[in-house]
């Protein structure tokens, strides 16, 4: 059988020696960690440091569920093994809003209502807020043509284009 | 449509169309019944104001509470909102969340009809311990059935506050007004809110499913715009989904899935993950599971089991239409079908006679519901019995399901549904939760099954497939003077309810079998191959149905239509 680590390890220990991962850098805090550098990011945030905001669609980046940014570039965490971003750093849904104040784009989701069941907002909003981090006013198309990748089956996708456009509208630059 | 002479027979209603249930919504009454005990419903709740509903033996009362033959009294009642002695507001309900926004719409209901604000009410849902019987949440009954009985409740916990207020201020309760969550009487400016209301009260009151409501024209909440009741934890990753929900000790549980559907196991060596550390394996009939207490150490056990499958050959896409054509026979069209009391005529006469004949036939696919969070379950033992976290949508027919498969009471079994990443009607069984739960029994630790998308894409229910051949005869100049005649022919699978199976078909040509096989990340190892099972080929129910609508009438001109 086929595991959602896609590939599995088939065996306890791997049997050439691998640097194990001894920590990654996530929400601005070093987490120390013991494990094999080619468990996916996702595993690791939801098992490991017990961060379950970043969610399991598909298990091989088809779905954005499981978006997360890597010193700001949305990554799908299923497909990264957690070896590779070592060092980096990583941002998760947890991480988005601060001190209790929420991301522009996390009060625009809730305004615009822009989730259903809400499985994939997650990712949505990880993507969208890195879209506008590096465009701080994109088009209609141009959200649409970045944010393909993220799958949203309760269909809401026009809320969701809908929120990202209207933090491009109304949010200065500096606090996005 | 039709003349002075016409029976208006032919149309059907439409206002409330009956709802068709699938063959696994079709249930027994549950084994128990519990009549409602005052000293009970205290002692659990606290004390205050409880409210409990009688409903009526009309059929749409019926699909909420338990069941009861038309006319027959329901045998029990339950609690269905609880005012504590501080005034907070507590609804139960069976009906479950899945993304359809129902917390924020009842929610709404009940405010409306007790004047509190949005964020004065909790929701209980889907939890069998605590909310009435509900056979389930699908066929967009949620707003015309649970909201209406939750606005009754909710005007009657309105009512007792009423009186309450009139007997402790000593004005008569017309005077007083319910706003805020306060009583008042502005005529003095005195005020009790509700906590001053029933502080020291233990008040169960029972009402029926007539009790009057705010007429909708004076709402002033619902079908206002609301936030999304608890938005800001799915905005924030803070909502806690099944398959995000850990108990202390859990084990991760996986499943080995077989070659095909209907399969039998041949040969199985479950030597090399019994002898690994920590790992509790479970080799149970045809159901074959490990539990281990990291993700990969329990997909590591599973991929060092070696199974052999027996399947029997199964249909491809190819041959699926012709299959279920061949298939359906007279003695499997019983299921699920409206008949129509008001055929007259011969249809065959009426295809004699036809001067235009049309026929068409329709092919529907199988089709995966996709929830895009996966089945998931979390089951956990103790001495009072077995509880289980599970995205349903259909918590007590889950609850039946797991005590038939362990062979306990269902007053043993609790099943509790946590805010669902979506079902698309799709998610209406228990076999995750009976996986879980049969883990969690060998290995006396928590366990946690969550199913992988390749899981949910070859062992999930699907939508059945089907062929539809219509023919219909019509006069010359179109009007449908011989009656059309409708055959359709579908396959029903049946649930396989206790069975660690499901009716699945997946076809291999339309299944990207390679996709799932893909390694992630370079130097990610693959599962040995002997180990890993192959995505089943295509399979089919046994079963098929077949079922025939006729429609308008030999002897009467011109006929209606039918709908199907």
């Amino acid at each position: 059988m086929k595991s959602r680590l896609d590939g599995g390890t088939g065996e306890a220990e791997p049997t050439t020696s691998v640097r194990r991962v001894a920590a990654i850098n996530v929400n601005g805090a070093d987490f120390p960690l013991d494990v094999d550098p080619r468990q996916p990011l996702l595993w690791v945030l939801r098992d490991n440091l017990g961060l379950t905001g970043s969610h399991y669609g598909c298990g091989e980046g088809q779905c954005g569920a499981c978006t997360v940014l890597v010193d700001g570039t949305p990554r799908r965490s299923c497909i990264i093994a957690v070896g590779d971003v070592a060092g980096r750093a990583i941002t998760t849904i947890e991480g988005l809003a601060q001190n209790g104040r929420l991301h522009p784009l996390q009060q625009a989701f809730l305004q615009q209502d822009a989730l259903e069941c809400g499985y994939c907002t997650s990712g949505m909003i990880m993507s969208g807020a890195a879209l506008l981090q590096r465009d701080p006013n994109p088009s209609r198309r141009e959200i649409v043509r970045r944010m393909v990748g993220h799958i949203c089956r309760c269909g809401v996708y026009q809320r969701i284009v809908a929120a990202i456009q209207s933090v491009a509208e109304t949010v200065p630059e500096k606090e996005r | 449509m039709s003349g002075p002479t016409q029976r208006p027979a032919e149309v059907e209603p439409i206002a409330t169309p009956p709802v068709e249930p699938e063959r696994y919504e079709l249930e027994e009454r549950p084994t128990h019944t519990f009549a409602l005990d005052r000293r009970e419903v205290f002692r659990v709740l606290g004390g205050g104001i409880a409210v409990a509903l009688l409903l009526g033996g009309d059929s749409h009362a019926q699909e909420s509470g338990r069941a009861g033959r038309r006319g027959e009294l329901p045998r029990d009642v339950a609690v269905w909102l609880h005012i504590d002695e501080a005034g907070a507001v507590t609804v139960y309900t069976g009906k479950v969340e899945v993304g359809q926004n129902i917390r924020t719409s009842l929610t709404q209901a009940v405010c409306e009809e007790l004047r509190v604000p949005a964020d004065a009410v909790r929701l209980v849902m889907g939890d069998t311990d605590r909310v009435p019987y509900d056979r389930g949440t699908f066929g967009s009954l949620t707003t015309p059935i649970m909201s209406s009985h939750l606005r009754r409740v909710a005007a009657a916990a309105r009512a007792t506050l009423l009186g309450l207020a009139a007997e402790q201020l000593k004005i008569d309760a017309t005077n007083l007004e319910v706003s805020a969550g306060h009583v008042a009487h502005n005529a003095s400016g005195r005020s009790l809110d509700f906590g001053e209301l029933t502080g020291g009260r233990e008040i169960l009151r029972t009402v029926r499913d007539d009790e009057a409501v705010t007429e909708p024209t004076r709402w002033t909440i619902s079908g206002t715009r609301v936030p999304k009741v608890g938005g800001r934890a799915f905005v924030t990753g803070q909502h806690l989904y099944p398959s995000d929900v850990t108990l202390p000790d859990m084990l991760h549980g996986k499943v080995l899935r077989p070659t095909a559907l209907n399969s039998t196991l041949k040969r199985i060596d479950v030597s090399a993950a019994e002898a690994m550390t920590d790992v509790t394996v479970v080799h149970d009939g045809d159901f074959v599971g490990v539990a281990a207490p990291t993700l990969s150490g329990a997909e590591a056990a599973l991929a060092s089991i070696d199974a052999e499958w027996s399947s029997l050959p199964q249909q491809g896409d190819r041959e699926l239409f012709d299959y279920l054509r061949t298939q359906a026979t007279e003695e499997s069209q019983g299921g699920g079908g409206r008949s129509r009391s008001d055929v007259a005529g011969s249809l065959e006469q009426g295809f004699e006679n036809a001067e235009v004949t049309v026929e068409a036939t329709y092919e529907v696919a199988y089709i995966q519901h996709v929830p895009l969070e996966p089945r998931a379950a979390i089951a956990s033992w103790d001495e009072h019995g077995l509880t289980v976290q599970t995205g349903t949508q259909r918590p007590f027919g889950v609850r039946t399901e797991l005590a038939e498969a362990f062979r306990l009471p269902e007053v043993r079994v609790r099943v509790i549904m946590p805010d669902t990443g979506s079902g698309y009607s799709g998610k209406h069984t228990g076999e995750t939760a009976v996986e879980a739960a049969r883990l969690a029994r060998a290995a006396g630790r928590p366990v946690r099954v969550v199913w992988t998308r390749e899981e949910e894409f070859t062992w999930a229910y699907f939508r059945p497939a089907g062929v539809i051949d219509v023919r219909a005869a019509a006069a010359a100049d179109g009007a449908l003077r011989p009656p059309g005649s409708f055959t359709t022919t579908t396959p029903a699978p049946p649930p396989s309810r206790l069975r660690i199976r499901s009716p699945t078909a997946a076809s291999t040509s339309t299944v990207p079998t390679t996709r799932f096989g893909r390694a992630p990340t370079a130097g990610w190892p693959r599962l040995p191959t002997s180990s890993r099972a192959k995505p089943p080929s295509t399979s089919l129910p046994p079963h098929s149905v077949s079922t025939r609508c006729r429609c308008g009438s030999a002897t009467s001109m011109p006929a209606g239509f039918a709908t199907f």
